[in-house]
């Protein structure tokens, strides 16, 4: 029956193809969830592979489903999970370093610890102290050449 | 020290506005999960977005009233074409036998003074597989980006390029007429 409509089961068979690829990154992400050897490298197997393993999987269903319905429910899906898969990254990431759960052996530079060592404090340079609250936006509305409403 | 906070809050109120764009992005995001365009769907829309733009208060973002299409989308077209070359070179990664065991945090100085600017080059440096940005100095407008499997110099290098590469196509398409001129 699919024979009817050669279009049809062209988009079929490409849904299927990017439904593969899409699973076949997740897997990847799995493999390196295992195989990576500390927590800030798994994080990147943790939370990359997937965006493009999401993208096929989402156009794949866009393509099978071929309704603007379901398009303008699959948008949404990418757009938030861009939005926030490098927020939770972030915040992993940064939480995961502060904490020292890494293996510091495996990095070939740490620009990083030198500021922080620099900084003189075991804070890191982007931590939010209320109270430096103040003094962090000042250079900010300095340099901007926008008229602030305080100034 | 402790009134500071809200304070601020209470100093930095948008004008409604300039809170539009926000509150119609809500608006179709709820019409969209709705799958209605109603009137009713949109009244409760509007109500829904005013009320959470209210409850979950947000800094303002300062757009720099430039906005060149084209640019944004050779920047997204770019984007899109590294995220799927880094996607499958993390794959490779996960999969090749001798795995990960070379990374690196590297600092990269951005020139722009822009929050939006850094946040935008902020979240394509992380979407793109391969580097996540750990810690950010926003005063002085620095990412510090750990990068997977970077075993040699000319690597380092390579990354710090590549993400300052992000913040210029990203100036060309939204940067003040000023930034873009700088970086130019």
């Amino acid at each position: 029956m699919a024979d009817a409509e050669p279009l049809s089961s062209i988009l079929d068979s490409a849904a299927g193809v990017l439904l593969v690829g899409g699973a076949l990154l997740s897997l990847a992400a799995a493999v390196g969830l295992v195989r990576f050897p500390d927590a800030l490298s798994r994080l990147h197997a943790a939370t990359k592979p997937q965006i493009l393993g999401l993208v096929l999987v989402v156009v794949a269903l866009a393509l099978s489903q071929r309704s603007w319905s379901a398009l303008l429910l699959l948008t949404p899906v990418i757009v938030l999970q861009m939005l926030t898969a490098p927020i939770s990254a972030h915040m992993v990431g940064r939480a995961g370093y502060r904490t020292g759960d890494f293996d510091a052996s495996t990095l070939v530079v740490d620009e990083l610890a030198a500021d922080v060592a620099d900084a003189g404090r075991s804070d890191l340079p982007g931590s939010a102290e209320p109270t430096d609250r103040a003094t962090r936006r000042s250079p900010r509305l300095d340099a901007s050449a926008e008229p602030s409403g305080e100034a | 020290m402790t009134d500071r906070e809200p304070r601020v809050l209470e100093r930095e109120r948008v004008p409604i506005r300039q809170q539009l764009p926000l509150l119609i992005a809500l608006v179709l995001l709820w019409m969209t999960l709705w799958g209605s365009v109603a009137p009713l769907t949109i009244l409760t829309g509007v109500i829904v977005a005013l009320l959470v733009t209210r409850a979950l208060y947000l800094p303002p973002v300062a757009l720099s009233g430039r906005f060149h299409l084209g640019w944004m989308l050779a920047f997204l077209v770019r984007f899109a074409a590294d995220l799927v070359v880094a996607s499958f070179e993390v794959a490779w990664y996960a999969f090749r036998p001798r795995g990960v065991s070379r990374n690196a945090v590297i600092r990269v100085d951005l020139t722009t003074r822009s929050d939006l600017v850094l946040t935008g080059t902020a979240l394509a440096v992380s979407l793109v597989p391969g580097s996540v940005v750990l810690e950010v100095d926003r005063p002085n407008s620095v990412l510090y980006v750990h990068s997977l499997g970077v075993d040699s110099p000319e690597r380092v290098e390579r990354t710090r390029a590549h993400v300052l590469d992000y913040e210029r196509r990203l100036l060309r398409a939204i940067g003040s007429p000023e930034e873009w001129e700088a970086v130019r």
